[in-house]
């Protein structure tokens, strides 16, 4: 999060065209040294267009889906059982925002703009986490999105604290300090349910039953698939593996299911003393795909949403401009 | 109008009365008031400010990373500005 003045794109200069290619190898080089001593890069530094280009799909993507996991928690706002879940359901959705506008003033740094951005999500060229195209049908599902939705993205964003973009590392940090209250809140959600009423107690396992897959889902494809994972290493952008993060997800999980007195629905989950791991069974990354392209159950209607919230939201906007120009002359006749 | 035209805003936060204000993050905002409110909604929902500062992005200048070495050199060979620069005989008190 730099200023307006460190967001200058900045190129090589030279007088020949030797000299810029020996310029060019040189901010190469120091770019190269400064992510092998795992110093951080900031945004007025030299970085190859391809490392800017994946930050900015990555962070935009990061952005994208706090905003649009707003709404399949927001459903449920106005029927939470009682005042204390509704004023932590509240909290936490306004967390998710905040989360959004870290992440857009980031990759803002990288010379792209909100804007920019915003109408690349609403038009369907940047794109947003699948795990938000599900529904949320029961109020178990808010506690079952805390649990296992926030503590897969905590899993996955806690090395992202010590990505090699500066201003990425520092949202990351921010982020993961507010996430905790997320997870916990969905576990304690969880264990109310779990622990009260058979059907209660049915509907917290049925959530659990929904979201589970599709949280193991939100790792990414398996590493020989995953084409962005190689050269995301080599740049600390990212610091392991999808899979190596998806197993130390299941390790976690295994325990805190049994204090819940839920089970998760894999038939072949099982520790593997070998290995020291959870086996666990095999995703459908058929079902994956098919979301990724579009067809999962709340596709449409998410951004579908998100454009009309823009779009009714724009009087809003246009008014704050306009009471700010008016005040701006104001200030300045009143100088003169 | 979009909110491109809302300019952009560094946010500085003071964590508790004694210390400095540090540079939280950044925000749009289309004046200094709603810029202020703006960043207590932003960075201080867990009661992480006593006072914000918010300043516009344009009015920062910066040093440039490509003089970093030669901008900061005259400090770079002077450790004699270091206390440790002196050798001092061991057993003088208060030093």
């Amino acid at each position: 999060m730099a200023t307006a003045a460190q967001r200058i794109t900045r190129t090589p200069a030279g007088d020949g065209p030797a000299d810029k290619t020996a310029a060019a190898a040189a901010y190469e080089a120091a770019f190269d040294a400064a992510v092998a001593a795992d110093e951080r890069i900031e945004p007025r530094d030299w970085m190859p267009d391809a490392y800017r280009a994946t930050l900015v799909r990555q962070i935009a993507q990061h952005a994208h889906s706090e905003i649009i996991g707003m709404q399949p928690e927001a459903n449920w706002i106005t029927r939470a059982p009682s005042l204390r879940r509704k004023a932590i359901l509240m909290a936490k959705v306004q967390d998710e925002a905040g989360h959004g506008l870290y992440l857009y003033s980031a990759a803002e740094t990288l010379g792209t703009s909100r804007d920019e951005l915003l109408d690349k999500l609403h038009s369907g060229r940047q794109k947003y986490s699948s795990i938000f195209n599900y529904p949320t049908l029961t109020w178990a599902d808010v506690g079952a999105i805390g649990w296992l939705v926030d503590g897969a993205a905590i899993t996955n964003q806690v090395p992202l604290c010590r990505c090699s973009y500066g201003p990425y590392a520092r949202a990351m940090v921010r982020i993961c300090k507010e996430e905790s209250f997320h997870q916990r809140q969905g576990y304690e959600l969880l264990l109310a349910l779990s622990r009260g009423t058979p059907e209660q107690h049915e509907m917290a396992q049925d959530a659990v039953n929904r979201w589970w897959w599709p949280s193991l889902m939100m790792f990414g494809p398996p590493d020989d698939e995953s084409q962005h994972s190689a050269q995301s290493m080599t740049w600390k952008i990212k610091r392991h593996s999808n899979d190596e993060l998806r197993q130390r997800f299941v390790d976690i999980c295994v325990p805190q299911a049994e204090t819940l007195g839920l089970t998760l629905p894999d038939p072949d989950l099982r520790w593997n003393q070998e290995r020291e791991h959870h086996d666990f069974g095999e995703i459908d990354w058929s079902e994956f795909r098919e979301v990724l392209k579009g067809n999962g159950p709340c596709n449409e209607q998410r951004i579908t949403q998100r454009r009309r919230a823009h779009d009714e939201g724009a009087w809003v906007r246009e008014a704050a401009a306009a009471y700010a120009e008016k005040h701006a002359a104001k200030g300045k006749e009143a100088a003169a | 109008m979009t909110t491109s035209d809302w300019p952009l805003w560094e946010v500085f936060v003071r964590s508790r009365r004694g210390l400095s204000h540090t540079h939280a993050g950044s925000l749009h905002a289309p004046d200094a008031e709603l810029a202020l409110r703006n960043a207590r909604d932003l960075y201080t929902r867990r009661g992480e400010g006593v006072s914000i500062w918010v300043v516009p992005s344009a009015a920062v200048t910066a040093s440039s990373p490509d003089e970093k070495d030669p901008f900061f050199e005259p400090a770079a060979d002077k450790p004699y500005r270091h206390p440790t620069f002196y050798e001092i005989p061991e057993g003088v008190k208060h030093l």
